[in-house]
């Protein structure tokens, strides 16, 4: 399947991968709407950093995904696409898929709140927005092995 | 002591708009966005803004303008912002005044005052859509005449050239002037599109010598990284005697430049400042150039053409016609408003001759000689588009060389900063956080974007003349007219006023 | 022109303005080297009427001067008396003369303005060769050059041997009769009817359009002008009436003459294949076709054209490589024929065995047997 793959040669840790992220997620038309309040929404990407060493993770839709054995309320779901999906009416926010995935791409939406995660946009055609807006081309949507 | 510099720009953030992602504040290499975590507020500081459109142009929520400031000296049409604000720098430094890229001057510029035939009724156009239309040219000495072998075949002299695709070559600029990157970019697309770019007087890196068939090394008069090995890597070699915004002074990149892999690209030490002669020490003179076409053609066998390349100064048709008969292959000749990594900014502002001019004037004279097919002849130094690449061609130019439009394609923005080392844009630096901005395969697409486009569009205008081969426009000045042109002007361009 | 050349309004002459024309073309070559008739291509070029505009029509004919075959036949137009003394003593000085008459005319209706023309038969003196580092061809060439631009009022229009041309303001028919082309036998003819844009009044700017012995009928307009002119002017060719014509006279004068190219060679240089046809080529044609059209890059005509070249014992007729102007080729017995139309070929010979459209580019030849001319 298609996923997002992350070069570190070429991530700059601008960060415009989150935000847009974020945007997508939010079913907003304007940008800035998705950020009303001031409080930055976690994201299903996430720029790790250390030293001059940086990279976007974000997650990996995994052949044998391991949240989605650990999901206690049948949110998680694989989709046509081969993404994993969460359906936020279902998720009761116990954190166990967030404890479970060895990669840390799941992130809490708050307590008994839906969890958070890369669904590849789904709800934008599967145009990862983080792909389309990274000025350096780090990021990429390709077939992997 | 007082600070007499006022900035030229403001930042302007839009604080609706704004979220305060922070991109301008980790994008910006001259710290001009601050964010104050206390208050939780971001500002900037606009006297260090250069106008490079970073920000600008990676700010997701479009909240960032730059306008130029308002802030004004009293109006004088002598006594203009830039002379006083030049002199203010001067008198708090004492030092020359340096500059980046082509001069911002107002001088005319021809390409603008010459417009291109069309035809109607009398012959067809040709549609590129369907037709072949061909812009594939050669650059070298022809051989004029041709020996019949007994089965009828043909023979004749031989002459190193060089086949592009396109009459489009990416023109000089040195690792160390520019980054790895860009140069890796310049060297992919060349490739891909089947011309040529050129490595400027900072020497190759030994990873880029599989782009040999698509590369010019160039040999100046600093000598930086030539050697054998270097000279036979390229498809041509080219000597440098002048370049179109700085003739007649030599170049100066400063050691901060030179970190561990341009120091060995260039042979000389870690932060030692490349510092190249104004004249080749050994060239005072033209027999003193063919000497060294001569030694470099014996350094690859004679199997590479050598191009020279000058500026465009005043007597420049004498100087190409000399150059014409040292036995150099091509000659390139740079206009004054053509760009650079850094000039002293009175030399680029004020010496050399516009490339419309020069070319037209070398054309005529080796004609005039006739010896314009023992050279090839390329012009750079402001060729801004298909259209005045088609003019250029028209005038006489075999092919033309093109750098600022190169390093627009690949991100610059004009700012001309490239002397202050600290490209956003990762393009003017060697700074690895900067550099890293660059990333090869989008520099590269967007440079075989460019070419590309252009082709197809220089493909229209030839259709539209009812020209389908390229070799058909170059030096058919039947083909231009010139507007707003004195008799003087249209005389040295060799064309007629519109309307004639 | 006569006495009363005040009285007209001067049109400007090709020279000092260039003019875009149409045109119709027609040759026709006996291999065997039968002399034919002219009146055929007067005949043919009343079938392409149209094509013309009355603004000049023109002849060569090869083989014509059966009576002086080794000496050069110049034939010039003059304005006035003085252009003729002053020019016959430049040819006096140079050449044997053997014969110097007016060409006969006859009045005709529809021809007005003609100069005074006059045509000598003669040999170059030797002591002139003697003198001269040139060859006999290139002095001739330079002569000619000479008179047509320092000789004001004098016009050469025809310098080769056993050959002449016969041009003037009119429809091609009119000019034929006026010529009084009826009398004249040669094994090559060829004809040309022009429709310019523009209302030139001068006889000289009509075709065909010679030098030495090579004569050119072209009809098209053709785009890379400058760029051939630029180039020739370098080698010593001054293209003084800034026409299509003479600059690819001036083409195939230097590439065959002087440079010794055969003519299928010149023809792939003024009209050779593309670069990816070229590609495709086995590996001996690619080569010699990306040397010939690497050396004479700015020798490449584009544009339409359509032309007929005549030649001491040869014709070649060659269209551009998009063929953009029509141009139909016959054969019959040992005749080729060529032309702007069909229905010309066909009113001198209604069933040739062969009718076809020659490709862009593609040159189609006609030459004599070896057993030589009939005389």
């Amino acid at each position: 399947m298609k996923r997002v793959y992350v070069n570190e040669e070429w991530c700059l840790g601008c960060r415009l991968c989150e935000y847009w992220c974020v945007f997508s997620g939010s079913g907003e038309k304007r940008f800035t709407f998705a950020f009303d309040g001031g409080a930055v929404p976690p994201a299903g990407i996430r720029v790790e950093e250390y030293g001059p060493v940086r990279f976007a993770v974000n997650c990996r839709h995994c052949d044998d995904p391991l949240c989605l054995k650990g999901c206690i309320s049948g949110a998680l779901s694989r989709d046509g696409m081969g993404a994993i999906r969460i359906d936020k009416t279902k998720c009761v926010g116990c954190h166990t898929c967030i404890a479970m995935c060895p990669y840390g791409c799941i992130v809490s939406g708050g307590d008994n709140k839906p969890v958070k995660k890369c669904q590849l946009c789904a709800g934008r055609n599967y145009t990862p927005q983080c792909v389309a807006h990274c000025p350096n081309n780090a990021i990429v949507y390709e077939e992997g092995e | 002591m007082i600070n007499y510099m006022m900035p030229d720009y403001e930042v302007v953030r839009d604080k609706e708009l704004c979220i305060k992602c922070k991109v301008c504040v980790r994008q910006c290499a001259n710290n001009v966005h601050v964010y104050d975590e206390k208050r939780d507020v971001l500002y900037a500081d606009s006297s260090k803004c250069v106008n490079c459109h970073r920000c600008v142009t990676l700010c997701p929520a479009r909240a960032l303008k730059i306008v130029k400031t308002d802030h004004c000296f009293k109006p004088s049409a002598n006594y203009t912002e830039d002379i006083i604000k030049d002199i203010y720098r001067q008198a708090d430094t004492g030092g020359v005044l340096l500059s980046s890229m082509g001069t911002p001057k107002s001088y005319p510029v021809y390409w603008d005052k010459m417009l291109v035939n069309a035809s109607q009724v009398t012959n067809p156009s040709i549609d590129p859509l369907r037709e072949p239309m061909e812009i594939k040219t050669f650059l070298g000495k022809k051989p004029e005449s041709i020996r019949y072998r007994e089965d009828g075949s043909i023979e004749t002299e031989k002459y190193p050239d060089l086949e592009l695709k396109v009459p489009i070559m990416f023109s000089a600029m040195s690792y160390g002037s520019i980054s790895g990157n860009a140069h890796i970019a310049l060297a992919r697309a060349a490739e891909a599109l089947g011309t040529f770019y050129n490595t400027g007087e900072g020497g190759l890196r030994e990873d880029l010598y599989r782009y040999g068939a698509n590369t010019i090394v160039q040999v100046a008069s600093g000598r930086f990284g030539v050697h054998p090995a270097y000279l036979n890597a390229g498809a041509a070699i080219e000597i440098k005697i002048g370049q179109g915004a700085k003739p007649g002074i030599g170049g100066h990149l400063p050691g901060s430049k030179i970190g561990p892999e341009v120091s060995r690209t260039r042979m000389i030490p870690v932060g030692t400042d490349a510092i190249s002669p104004a004249p080749h020490h050994d060239i005072y003179s033209i027999e003193d150039l063919r000497q060294l076409v001569i030694g470099l053609k014996e350094a690859t066998d004679y199997k590479k053409p050598v191009i020279v390349k000058i500026a465009a100064v005043h007597n420049v048709a004498a100087i190409a016609s000399g150059i014409a008969r040292s036995g150099a292959d091509i000659i390139a000749i740079d206009g004054f408003r053509g760009g650079t990594g850094a000039a002293p900014t009175r030399i680029r502002d004020n010496v050399g001759i516009p490339i419309e001019l020069a070319l037209a004037a070398v054309d005529t004279r080796l004609r005039e000689e006739g010896i314009r097919s023992a050279v090839g002849l390329v012009v750079g130094g402001s060729v801004r588009s298909s259209a005045d690449v088609v003019k250029a061609i028209a005038l006489g130019a075999d092919a033309v060389y093109i750098a600022t439009p190169a390093l627009l394609a690949m991100g610059c923005h004009l700012c001309r900063s490239c002397h202050s080392g600290r490209c956003n844009w990762g393009i003017a630096t060697q700074d690895p956080e900067l550099v890293k901005r660059l990333n090869p395969d989008v520099a590269a697409a967007r440079l075989v974007n460019l070419v590309s486009a252009w082709s197809h569009e220089i493909k229209e205008m030839m259709g539209g003349m009812g020209i389908n081969s390229i070799e058909a426009l170059r030096g058919n000045r039947l083909m231009l007219r010139g507007v707003g042109l004195t008799q003087k002007e249209l005389d040295i361009l060799g064309i007629k006023h519109a309307g004639e | 022109m006569d006495e009363f050349e005040g009285l007209a309004v001067r049109t400007p002459r090709e020279g000092e303005v260039r003019i875009p024309s149409g045109c119709a073309i027609c040759g026709y070559f006996s291999r065997d080297g039968r002399a034919l008739p002219a009146s055929d291509a007067v005949g043919a070029m009343s079938y392409m009427h149209e094509r013309s505009n009355g603004l000049g029509g023109g002849f060569a004919g090869y083989g014509i001067y059966p009576d002086f075959p080794d000496d050069y036949a110049f034939h010039v137009f003059y304005d006035d008396d003085r252009a003729r003394e002053e020019t016959e003593a430049i040819l006096n000085a140079r050449f044997d003369i053997v014969n110097t008459e007016r060409i006969p005319t006859r009045k005709m209706y529809g021809i007005k303005g003609a100069p005074r023309i006059w045509r000598y038969f003669g040999k170059l003196l030797p002591e002139v060769m003697a003198r001269t580092e040139l060859d006999e061809e290139e002095y001739v060439c330079r002569l000619v050059f000479h008179i047509n631009t320092d000789v004001k009022g004098a016009y050469v229009f025809s310098s080769g041997k056993n050959m002449g041309v016969f041009k003037g303001v009119g429809y091609p028919e009119d000019v034929g009769e006026y010529y009084r082309l009826d009398e004249y036998k040669g094994y090559c003819w060829t004809a040309h009817g022009r429709y310019p844009t523009n209302t030139p009044g001068w006889w000289g700017g009509a075709h065909p359009f010679n030098i030495l012995g090579y004569t050119v009928v072209h009809n098209g307009e053709i785009s890379s002008y400058d760029a051939n002119r630029r180039f020739m002017e370098q080698y010593g060719y001054k293209c003084t009436l800034l026409t299509d014509t003479e600059v690819i006279t001036y083409i195939i004068d230097y590439l065959h003459r002087k440079r010794g190219l055969t003519l299928p060679d010149v023809a792939k240089v003024i009209a050779p294949p593309f670069w990816e046809q070229i590609e495709r080529m086995e590996a001996g044609e690619r080569e010699r076709l990306t040397t010939l059209r690497n050396m004479y890059a700015s020798l490449l005509v584009t544009g339409p054209f359509s032309i007929i070249l005549g030649y001491p014992g040869g014709m070649m007729a060659l269209n551009d490589r998009l063929k953009l102007r029509s141009m139909v080729a016959a054969e019959k017995g040992d005749v080729l024929y060529v032309s702007s139309e069909e229905c010309a070929i066909r009113s001198i010979c209604p069933d040739p065995t062969r009718v076809w459209s020659p490709a862009g580019g593609e040159p189609v030849f006609a030459e004599l047997k070896k057993e030589g001319v009939e005389i």
